[in-house]
C-alpha cells in the first residue's frame, strides 16, 4: 500500500472556556506523535466559547482520526479540518529592525514597500515593521530583510483563518443542542 | 453526601487519607443508624477500590464509586482508570485534594491529579469550592453513565469540603458540546439493512457495546431474523447465550478457529459495539479485506480507527439494531452456517477436548474450568485475572446470562481479579461470583484478601497455580528460543495465607478430586479459595501470533 502524502491541514476546534483544554487537544498530538505546527487560541465570537486554529502536517486518514478523538473530548464543541483551499488563511509577522541600518540603506525601505509591510514604530535604535499575509510571505520578506544585517529580532504568529463555506457551522451546532436538550 | 445520594449511590469502595478526612467525617453518619444510605467497603489498597468499581459497574450496571485520598491514594488508582477508560466500564473516583491555597507548592500529598488523569478519564474535574459539589458530582455520573461509559475523576479539594454552604441539588442532564447519544441516520440504516440482505455469508461480531446499551434482546432479534452467525469479542461474551445456535464463539487472538478462519470469507462483517482491537483482528492489512464492513458502534472516533468501514451506523445499538432489523429480509443461511462445523470439530479434536478431557498428566486450565462451569449456577459471574487463567477461562465458561462476565480486556491488568470480584458480590448479591486467577495475579492484589475476609464477599477464588506467569512464559517459549527470563515464580504456602485470613481453603491436584471439590467450593458459604496444582508447562490454543493474520491460527504448537 501507497503511504498516503502529507499535507499541511489546519484545525479548527471549538471549546468550552474551562482550564485544561488546550492540554487535552495537544495530547491527541502527542499520542499520535505528530507535531502541532502553529496555534492560535482566543475567544470566538460566540460568548463563552474558544477558538483554536492548528495546522499541522499530516495524511487524511490520521488528521481524520485526530479530529473525532479531539471532538470526543467532553468539552469540546466541535473539531473539524480544512486544507488551505477551504479557507481564508492570515498570519502576521513583527520585524525589529535597527533604525541606522535602514537609513543608511534606502534598499531596505524599498523592500518593506514591495512586499506590502507596515512600519508602525520607529525611534533612534530600532524600527518595527509588520505583515500580514500567508506563511511563505512573511518568511520571504524576512529572508529579503537578513542578508541587509538589519534584523534584531522576527516573529511569526500563529495562523488564524476563516472557512469558506456560507454556513457557520458551529451556532447551528449549538443552537440544535439547545434546542433538543438531549 | 446528599450529592452522591441524588445519584443513586448505594456502594462506596474506598480508603480514608488526609486530605479526604471532612468527607470520611461526614460519611460516617451516612453508613450507620438513621442516616443510613451507603455502604462503604474499605478495600486494602486504593487500586483495589477502582476495580471493585468496575466489578461493581460491570455487573449491576450501575455507576461504580471509589473513594481516595490525594497523592498516593490517588496515583493508587491510576491503573483502575485506564483500566476502565480502555474497557468503556462506569466508575467516578473520588479524590481528596490538598486545598487550593496550598495548590501548586509541592504540598504533603500533592499531586497534579487532572494533569495526569485526563489522558485516561472521560473527564477530570477539580472541585475547588463548595457551591460547585452538587453540581460536578452530578455532572461527573451524567458522563459517566451515558454515551460510551467510562471514568470520571473528580478532584476534591480540601478547602470545597470544609466550606459549610446550604444544599442546592442540581441535576445535570445535558451538556450542549457532548452528544452522548448521537441520532441514528436512516441512510446508513437503509445501507447496512440493503447490504445484509445482499449477503451471502454474513457474520456478526458483537462487543461489550451490546452489553452496556442493554441490546440483548435486539441483538437476537437481529440475529435471528436474517439467520446471522455470531462471534463475539471478550468483553462481550455474555451478550448472547454461549448455547444459542447462532452463537460461534469468541474472537481473536485465542478465539475460536472457525469464527476467525471465517472473518476472512464472509462478505458482510458487521461490528456492533466493538472496536477492531488488535488482539480480535491480528494484522490489519490483510484483516477481512474480502469483505464490506458495517461498523455499528455509539463512538464515532471508533468509526475507521482500525478498520476502514464501507457503512457506519453510529448511534446506541439499542436504537439502532432495531431499526435494521425492520429493514432486514427473513432470511437462511444454513449452508454456510454449516461451513462452521468442520473446522469447529478439529478444533474441538485438537484443542478442546484435550484441555478439558484430558486423560492422564497434572491438572490443566482447561478442565478446572469446565469442572466449575458445569457446576456453577446459571447466573454465575466469571471473573478473571490477566493471562492464560483469562484466556482458558473466558474460552471455557458457559454464559448464560446477561452481564455475567469481568475480565480486563483492554489493559489486561493483574490483580484485577480479586477486587474486581469483590465488586461483582456487591453488584450481584443474589448471584455466584467465581473468580479466577494465576498464582501471578492473585498475588499482585492479595492484600484485598483483607476486605474479602472483613466483608464476607461471598468470592469463589480458583487458583490455578503452574509456579509461572505462565502466558509470559509461553510467550518466551514460542518466541523468545526458550529462555524462561523471570518467570518461574517462588510461592508461599497458599493454605497458610488462607488460614491467616480465616477464609476456607482447599487445594486439589488429583483430576478424581476436582469435581468433588468444585462442589465443595460452591456450596460452602461466603469466600473459599481453591487452590488447583496445575500442570507447569501448559499452552493456551488455538493461538494467532500477535501482527499475523488472523486466520493463521495454530491448533497446535
Amino acid at each position: 500500500m501507497k503511504k498516503e502524502e502529507k499535507k499541511l491541514y489546519t484545525l479548527l476546534v471549538y471549546s468550552e472556556n474551562v482550564a485544561g483544554i488546550l492540554n487535552q487537544v495537544t495530547a491527541v498530538f502527542t499520542r499520535r506523535q505528530v507535531n502541532i505546527e502553529s496555534l492560535n487560541v482566543s475567544a470566538s465570537s460566540i460568548p463563552g466559547v474558544h477558538k483554536y486554529t492548528i495546522t499541522a502536517w499530516s495524511d487524511e486518514d490520521q488528521i481524520k482520526k485526530i479530529v473525532r478523538q479531539i471532538e470526543k473530548k467532553i468539552d469540546v464543541v466541535k473539531a473539524t479540518c480544512f486544507t488551505d483551499e477551504q479557507l481564508f488563511i492570515r498570519e502576521s509577522g513583527l520585524y525589529k529592525l535597527a533604525t541606522e541600518k535602514v537609513l543608511e540603506n534606502p534598499e531596505i525601505s524599498r523592500t518593506i514597500r514591495r512586499f506590502d509591510a507596515h512600519i508602525i514604530e520607529v525611534n533612534p535604535t530600532y524600527t518595527i515593521v509588520m505583515k500580514f499575509g500567508l506563511t511563505e510571505d512573511i518568511i520571504s520578506l524576512f529572508r529579503a530583510l537578513d542578508p541587509f544585517g538589519c534584523v534584531l529580532q522576527y516573529t511569526r504568529s500563529g495562523r488564524i483563518a476563516v472557512t469558506r463555506g456560507m454556513q457557520e457551522q458551529v451556532s447551528a451546532f449549538l443552537e440544535e443542542r439547545e434546542n433538543n436538550m438531549q | 453526601m446528599r450529592a452522591l445520594q441524588a445519584e443513586g449511590v448505594k456502594t462506596i469502595f474506598g480508603y480514608p487519607g488526609g486530605s479526604i478526612m471532612p468527607v470520611y467525617d461526614a460519611l460516617f453518619d451516612y453508613t450507620r443508624g438513621e442516616k443510613k444510605c451507603f455502604d462503604h467497603i474499605l478495600v486494602r489498597h486504593e487500586q483495589g477500590a477502582t476495580h471493585a468499581a468496575e466489578g461493581y459497574a460491570r455487573v449491576s450496571g450501575e455507576v461504580g464509586v471509589a473513594l481516595v485520598t490525594s497523592g498516593p491514594g490517588v496515583t493508587n488508582t491510576l491503573t483502575g482508570i485506564a483500566d476502565a477508560m480502555l474497557d468503556s466500564t462506569p466508575i467516578v473516583v473520588i479524590a481528596g485534594q490538598v486545598p487550593i491555597s496550598a495548590l501548586g507548592t509541592d504540598a504533603f500529598q500533592e499531586v497534579d491529579l487532572v494533569g495526569v488523569s485526563q489522558p485516561i478519564s472521560k473527564w477530570s474535574y477539580q472541585i475547588r469550592r463548595a457551591e460547585d459539589v452538587s453540581w460536578a458530582v452530578s455532572r461527573a455520573f451524567y458522563i459517566a453513565r451515558t454515551g460510551r461509559p467510562g471514568p470520571v475523576v473528580l478532584d476534591f479539594a480540601k478547602n470545597a469540603q470544609v466550606e459549610e454552604i446550604e444544599y442546592n441539588p442540581q441535576k445535570v442532564d445535558f451538556i450542549r458540546s457532548y452528544v452522548p447519544y448521537p441520532k441514528l441516520n436512516a441512510e446508513s440504516v437503509r445501507q447496512a439493512a440493503e447490504l445484509i440482505n445482499s449477503a451471502k455469508k454474513p457474520l456478526a461480531l458483537v462487543g461489550q457495546g451490546v452489553e452496556l446499551g442493554n441490546a440483548q434482546a435486539e441483538l437476537k432479534a437481529f440475529l435471528e431474523k436474517a439467520d446471522i452467525p455470531a462471534g463475539r469479542t471478550m468483553l462481550g461474551l455474555s451478550a448472547l447465550p454461549s448455547n444459542h445456535p447462532l452463537n460461534v464463539g469468541m474472537l481473536g487472538m485465542h478465539g475460536n478457529y472457525a469464527v476467525n478462519l471465517k472473518e476472512q470469507e464472509c462478505d458482510v462483517l458487521i461490528a456492533i459495539g466493538m472496536r477492531f482491537s488488535d488482539r480480535v483482528t491480528g494484522n490489519l492489512k490483510t484483516y477481512a479485506k474480502q469483505a464490506k464492513i458495517i461498523h455499528l458502534d455509539i463512538d464515532h472516533s471508533e468509526i475507521d480507527k482500525n478498520v476502514k468501514t464501507d457503512v457506519a451506523v453510529i448511534a446506541d445499538c439499542k436504537e439502532s439494531l432495531p431499526a435494521i432489523t425492520a429493514l432486514l429480509n427473513k432470511n437462511n443461511h444454513q449452508e454456510w452456517r454449516d461451513s462452521f462445523k468442520p473446522l469447529d470439530e478439529q478444533e474441538r479434536i485438537k484443542v478442546i477436548e484435550p484441555a478439558i478431557h484430558p486423560k492422564e498428566g497434572p491438572l490443566l486450565m482447561g478442565e478446572v474450568v469446565n469442572a466449575v462451569a458445569e457446576q456453577a449456577p446459571d447466573d454465575t459471574v466469571l471473573v478473571t485475572d490477566v493471562g492464560q487463567n483469562q484466556l482458558f477461562a473466558t474460552r471455557y465458561f458457559k454464559y448464560h446470562h446477561k452481564r455475567s462476565i469481568c475480565t480486563s480486556g483492554g489493559l489486561g491488568t493483574m490483580g484485577y481479579g480479586m477486587p474486581a470480584a469483590i465488586g461483582a458480590t456487591f453488584g450481584a448479591p443474589n448471584r455466584t461470583v467465581c473468580c479466577f486467577m494465576g498464582d501471578g495475579g492473585f498475588q499482585m492484589c492479595i492484600e484485598e484478601l483483607g476486605t474479602i475476609m472483613e466483608q464476607k464477599a461471598p468470592v469463589k477464588m480458583i487458583v490455578m497455580n503452574n509456579h509461572y506467569l505462565g502466558n509470559v512464559r509461553q510467550w518466551q517459549d514460542m518466541f523468545w528460543l526458550r529462555r524462561k527470563s523471570f518467570t518461574k515464580m517462588m510461592n508461599p504456602d497458599y493454605s497458610q495465607i488462607a488460614k491467616g485470613y480465616g477464609i476456607a481453603y482447599e487445594a486439589v491436584g488429583d483430576r478424581q478430586d476436582l469435581a468433588a471439590a468444585v462442589r465443595r467450593m460452591l456450596s460452602t458459604d461466603g469466600p473459599f479459595i481453591l487452590e488447583c496444582q496445575i500442570k507447569e508447562e501448559d499452552n493456551v490454543l488455538p493461538m494467532t501470533p500477535p501482527g499475523m493474520d488472523i486466520d493463521k491460527m495454530m491448533l497446535e504448537i
